[in-house]
């Protein structure tokens, strides 16, 4: 599992790779909290494309981004979910919190 | 109705498992010919309850996980997780969405994706004692036209 971030202006996007589950997802929210405390984004955009697995650890890791992103206004984007992590996030109601693209063929 | 395989191993309860937990079992369920959502329904389901292993019932411990598998000739494959761990005190209230009994980042959904993924789910648990968790599943049969 790895996390790779990049930084356009207020946006800060993190290509999530791999599988996340509880083992794996306490990597994940360090890498991305280093990267949100040090760029404090306006826009948080989490890039599933290239993640081939998620449970509801994963649910977890988005909903503790959007706590902390909230706490100081900024706005939490999803994309790139395959159809089983958007069935996860979909089951989740995750969707009332952060703006989700319809998941990929 | 028939048992025609089935398999059973058993795992340390450490969080590494988790990824060869559902591994193993979605190779077990591929001789079903599921669909990929079918497959994926599995390991969902099935990293949901080995997780609440790890995370609930060692908690601070390692313990040992049993996990067996049955495929019956009507094409349902049944799962079967157990741990001989502290057990739930409220299966009902455990399984209800959101409820989480630890804390850091549990979304508390572990059985509301077991009962959405599968077809049906069984808990037994004893305080002290452990829990088991039986998922089923019925993979529709996929026929082929030859010629």
């Amino acid at each position: 599992m790895s996390v790779d971030i990049s930084v356009n202006g207020e946006v800060t996007t993190a290509y999530l790779n791999g599988e996340i589950d509880h083992h794996t997802a306490a990597s994940i929210r360090n890498a991305i909290d280093n990267a949100a405390e040090l760029n404090m984004p306006a826009l948080l955009v989490l890039d599933f494309t290239r993640v081939s697995f998620m449970d509801s650890s994963g649910i977890g890791l988005v909903m503790g981004r959007y706590r902390n992103l909230s706490r100081r206004g900024g706005k939490l984007h999803i994309t790139g979910t395959s159809p089983q992590i958007y069935k996860v996030m979909k089951l989740s109601g995750i969707e009332k919190l952060a703006t989700i693209d319809e998941c990929k063929k | 109705m028939e048992i025609i395989n089935k398999f059973s191993m058993n795992i340390l309860s450490r969080s590494a498992n988790e990824g060869f937990a559902r591994a193993t079992v979605a190779a077990f369920a591929a001789q079903l010919d599921p669909t990929l959502e079918e497959i994926n329904d599995i390991k969902t389901a099935v990293s949901e309850a080995v997780t609440n292993c790890i995370v609930h019932a060692y908690r601070e411990s390692i313990g040992k996980i049993y996990i067996s598998g049955e495929i019956t000739d009507t094409n349902i494959i049944k799962i079967k997780i157990r741990d001989n761990g502290c057990g739930i005190e409220n299966v009902e209230k455990a399984m209800e969405p959101l409820y989480t009994t630890v804390g850091g980042e549990r979304a508390g959904l572990g059985f509301a994706v077991m009962q959405s993924f599968m077809d049906s789910i069984r808990v037994r648990s004893h305080v002290g004692k452990g829990t088991t968790i039986l998922l089923s599943k019925k993979i529709a049969p996929r026929y082929t036209v030859n010629g």
